[in-house]
């Protein structure tokens, strides 16, 4: 493996079963009863790379099992299939135990900075908790003193510790979220769409501190988001997923230039442009349900250049010029 | 030109405990026929307040301090209960956040567009769901008679949201009021839908009022533009003018902290600091904390007049 | 000094003190706490010491009709002891009754709620047993289980154990409210993303239960807790008025009730009427301040 990649995701799938108790496994239709399971397929079969240092942004609408495949990496979601390495070392198998050196190295920032903080303790012990559970050496003093640094980093002042979430806005919890995930020093962040909650002006401090303490803490971040404009100017690479697949996975610079499958081109076009009058590129059509995915390309149902072959061979990543990844048909036969 | 709306120096107020709040500070704003307004602002700035105070909507603890709404001439701030109902959802309608919240998921599509129409007219019923599907064909439902008879949850987010604008065009409202219609819908779902929008109202000539966070979706949809920021408008003018040259530091910041603005280094422009809530609403101008250009002048409270860039700007510092 | 601040920044004290049923109701229960506690000071007679008692003061009438005494300001019961003493002795015995029995559902029910919300395998059976245990009524298994003890004991020994047993009995009657009220709390709390926080921390399950989970889950279970007390002071009432309950030489407010019951068609009233006020009282100014506290956690209910 590439000495440089620090996380490798490989052919990751994670389906949930929604079917409840055992009773409700049973189907009555045609006179006869049967037994089958609902099962939501969320991720079939990803795969990235991210590069010590770099930010990877993950892209797709609500439903595309980006959030879950954020989850997954992080081991809150068993993997049904795939491996998750970190730097050589597969962790998607360990045990809780085994797991907890990588807990310090791995970290989460979250969507909802209302839900993603304990109403019940103070600013303090949320930034303590961590540090007190993977260094339970250090002295009181020390803690404190590292709680009061990390505040100072996410621009919080120290003397807040004894305030309680309720008391701060959706921009400073955040950043209190973001404080947290720093305690243990970690290499690796996965942010869930870190900013989605958030105001715009709020959003850009947001981004920008995240910017900051890349730099100054060599961090590697694995970036959700569901807005393709928000992760053009933070991101490396991005991963466009649709319905549990990755479509495209390019250089940021590329895929907003020269974007290949055509659901990257709509969700594109479909970023309203300041002043600019509309002239985007209509997608008909819902998206299908995860429990009954379309056979073939899963995009095949609103796809304008779908044909015969797109409706029953599911398409494989090809590499294209410029490195991108896309998983179409169209793009492989150099229709599109 | 004809007035639709006119809104002057209205004042919302809250009531907690023995504090009053403004929501609403003295807000004048007019939308012409089949004008298409964007009123525009973070979370607290009192968009949304001002929209339901157009129709009258505000719930205790809120009340209207003074002002007045005028919808065509008629002063309809003044309206009893009773005849406030026969201006909304009827000449007035509104459209809401989220579609799963206004549509009631134990009535059909039918039942409750139906209501609708019986609540303000009354007709046969086969007219009634005639005019059901003629408003279901406009937002491009497809096979309306079959969907008539579905129940919400059997919707997409994107279909439930064009079922809510079909309703709201069913007594054709010569003012649709819609209160960030898009923003719990998918970029190309939110796309549709704002295209819809921005059809139906030039073919059914309705005025619009777009109230959203969103600086990019106003933009393209929208003639005219107020920009709020604690309870104020801040600035107001022609869209086109206001997009290409804003004047207000707040306008300024909001639109340099869109991405597509960022710098070459990937560095978004921010505006330090956060809105101050209705309680700390600093005297003076209320942006003056947060703004690089603050002087002593910004102590006492600018009023929103026109400067030489042709938009209304409450700032001292705009010539 | 933090959580004093706390509370003088909060609004409990604003709308506690601007509804007079929540802060009547208080003082009412806390001058009757503090009455029922203080008993052994204040009461004017110790119905509990036999050489104060005199027969043959037995069935006086309250100190206002024409053959009551003064030294007995409500009357005296059949042995001829003092009503209000007995009385406020027994309050106390039903309040410790109540509240001890709300401490164990609370503990098994904390503990059941958290297990079965947190932890999803153990979810079917605990909920399983909950059910089991809701489809027996609280009197059932109280005559069940008194019955068998006064058997096993006999009349005698029984009186000793009367208190705890009928704490135990009513606290293992209702614990599953607890545990699914607790339970329902778990389940909407477990999926939000600070739990997720802690568990990408590395945390342990016991301690994302108990340091991150059950604060949260706490404002339900006030609510259910004075409720509760209520029903564990009727239902204690209820088994004292059936005979299982207290004896009659220690009585809490429901063995009062039935000792005048036998005598209240012969003019007597007293002695069933006065405890039976107080019961009604104290219930009633429990639930009034359990319903306010509901509404106070609940502003969606509550500011309209």
């Amino acid at each position: 493996m590439d000495p440089l990649v620090l996380v490798s995701i490989r052919n990751l799938v994670k389906r949930f079963d929604i079917t409840g108790g055992w009773l409700d496994q049973f189907r009555f239709s045609g006179g006869k009863i049967s037994k089958e399971r609902t099962v939501v397929r969320a991720v079939n079969g990803v795969s990235i790379d991210v590069a010590q240092g770099e930010t990877v942004s993950v892209v797709g609408e609500s439903g595309c099992g980006k959030s879950t495949l954020a989850r997954t990496v992080m081991g809150l979601y068993p993997a049904e299939e795939g491996e998750v390495y970190y730097k050589n070392t597969r962790i998607d198998n360990l045990s809780e135990a085994q797991r907890q050196p990588f807990r310090a190295r791995m970290q989460m920032v979250f969507q909802d900075p209302y839900a993603s903080l304990n109403p019940r303790m103070t600013l303090g012990e949320i930034l303590r908790e961590p540090i007190r559970f993977h260094q339970p050496k250090l002295d009181k003093g020390a803690v404190a003193e590292k709680v009061a640094l990390v505040m100072e980093q996410v621009g919080i002042d120290p003397d807040w510790h004894t305030r309680y979430p309720h008391e701060l806005s959706g921009g400073q919890r955040q950043r209190i979220s973001i404080a947290r995930a720093l305690t243990v020093e970690p290499e690796f962040i996965v942010a869930d769409e870190p900013i989605a909650a958030l105001d715009v002006s709020i959003q850009a401090q947001i981004l920008n501190l995240m910017m900051d303490l890349q730099e100054q803490n060599n961090l590697t971040y694995l970036f959700i988001s569901h807005d393709l404009s928000v992760v053009e100017h933070i991101s490396k690479r991005v991963a466009v997923m649709y319905l549990g697949s990755m479509c495209e996975l390019a250089q940021a610079e590329e895929l907003f230039q020269r974007p290949r499958h055509p659901y990257t081109q709509a969700l594109l076009s479909a970023i309203p442009k300041l002043g600019k009058a509309a002239s985007h590129e209509k997608l008909t059509g819902d998206v299908p349900s995860p429990i009954n995915l379309p056979p073939g390309c899963v995009f095949h149902t609103r796809c304008r250049h779908a044909n015969d072959r797109c409706r029953l061979e599911i398409p494989q990543l090809l590499t294209v010029e410029g490195g991108t990844q896309v998983a179409c048909h169209g793009v492989e036969e150099g229709r599109l | 030109m004809d007035k639709l709306l006119t809104i002057n120096n209205l004042n919302v107020d809250f009531t907690l405990r023995s504090t009053t709040l403004r929501a609403v500070n003295n807000v004048s704003l007019s939308v012409n026929k089949s004008e298409r307004l964007g009123i525009v602002g973070e979370s607290g700035a009192g968009k949304s307040v001002l929209g339901f105070s157009i129709i009258n909507l505000i719930s205790k603890p809120g009340r209207i301090a003074s002002g007045t709404v005028m919808l065509q001439g008629e002063e309809i701030s003044s309206y009893t209960y009773e005849q406030m109902r026969q201006i909304r959802g009827n000449r007035i309608s509104m459209i809401f956040q989220d579609p799963m919240m206004t549509l009631n998921p134990v009535l059909t599509i039918g039942e409750q567009m139906r209501e609708t129409i019986n609540a303000h007219a009354s007709m046969s019923a086969a007219d009634v769901d005639a005019i059901c599907l003629e408003k279901l064909r406009k937002v491009y439902i497809p096979s309306p008679e079959k969907r008539l008879d579905q129940y919400p949850h059997e919707f997409s987010g994107g279909m439930r949201q064009r079922i809510i604008i079909a309703i709201s065009l069913l007594t054709n409202p010569s003012l649709i009021i819609a209160d960030e219609p898009t923003t719990a819908l998918d970029v190309t779902i939110q796309a549709e839908i704002m295209d819809l929008l921005l059809e139906l109202c030039e073919t059914e000539h309705m005025g619009l009022i777009l109230i959203t966070h969103d600086l990019a979706v106003v933009s393209q949809v929208t003639q005219r533009i107020a920009v709020m920021y604690a309870g104020s408008i801040v600035e107001q003018g022609a869209t086109e003018q206001l997009i290409t040259n804003p004047q207000h530091p707040y306008t300024k910041g909001l639109l340099g902290a869109l991405p597509q603005r960022a710098s070459r280094d990937g560095r978004l422009n921010q505006i330090p600091g956060v809105m101050p809530g209705l309680a700390k609403i600093p005297e003076g101008c209320s942006f003056r904390n947060r703004c690089s250009l603050a002087a002593d002048i910004c102590l006492t409270q600018p009023v929103l007049e026109e400067k030489t860039s042709g938009s209304q700007v409450a700032c001292h510092m705009v010539k | 000094m933090a959580f004093l601040r706390r509370i003088q920044r909060s609004d409990f004290i604003y709308y506690f003190f601007r509804d007079p049923v929540a802060y009547i109701s208080f003082f009412i229960l806390l001058a009757l706490f503090v009455s029922a506690f203080a008993a052994p000071l204040i009461a004017p007679h110790n119905p509990y010491d036999p050489t104060t008692i005199d027969i043959m003061d037995s069935e006086l009438p309250p100190v206002w009709s024409s053959e009551g005494s003064a030294r007995f300001l409500l009357g005296t019961d059949d042995m001829g002891r003092d009503m209000l003493s007995t009385m406020l002795y027994g309050m106390r015995i039903s309040i410790i009754i109540g509240l001890g029995a709300v401490f164990l559902q609370a503990a098994i029910g904390i503990v059941v709620g958290l297990l079965s919300g947190y932890i999803r395998r153990l979810d079917a059976i605990l909920m399983r047993i909950a059910d089991v245990q809701l489809s027996f009524s609280t009197y059932m298994i109280a005559i069940f289980i008194g019955a068998t003890f006064q058997m096993m004991f006999g009349v005698a020994n029984y009186e000793k154990i009367a208190a705890p047993l009928l704490i135990f009995i009513i606290g293992l009657a209702e614990w599953p409210q607890y545990a699914r009220t607790v339970r329902a709390s778990v389940l909407a709390e477990r999926r939000k993303e600070y739990v997720e926080a802690a568990r990408v921390i590395g945390l342990s399950r016991l301690r994302i239960m108990w340091r991150h989970i059950l604060p949260n889950t706490l404002s339900p279970v006030l609510v259910i807790s004075t409720v509760q007390v209520a029903n564990a002071i009727m239902s204690e009432a209820a088994l004292s008025f059936l005979g299982l309950g207290m004896p009659q030489n220690k009585p809490s407010l429901g063995s009062l009730i039935t000792s005048g019951f036998e005598y209240i068609f012969s003019g007597t009233w007293w002695i069933t009427i006065f405890p039976g006020i107080l019961l009604v009282v104290l219930v009633l100014v429990i639930n009034l301040l359990g319903d306010w506290i509901r509404d106070y956690l609940n502003p969606k209910l509550y500011k309209g």
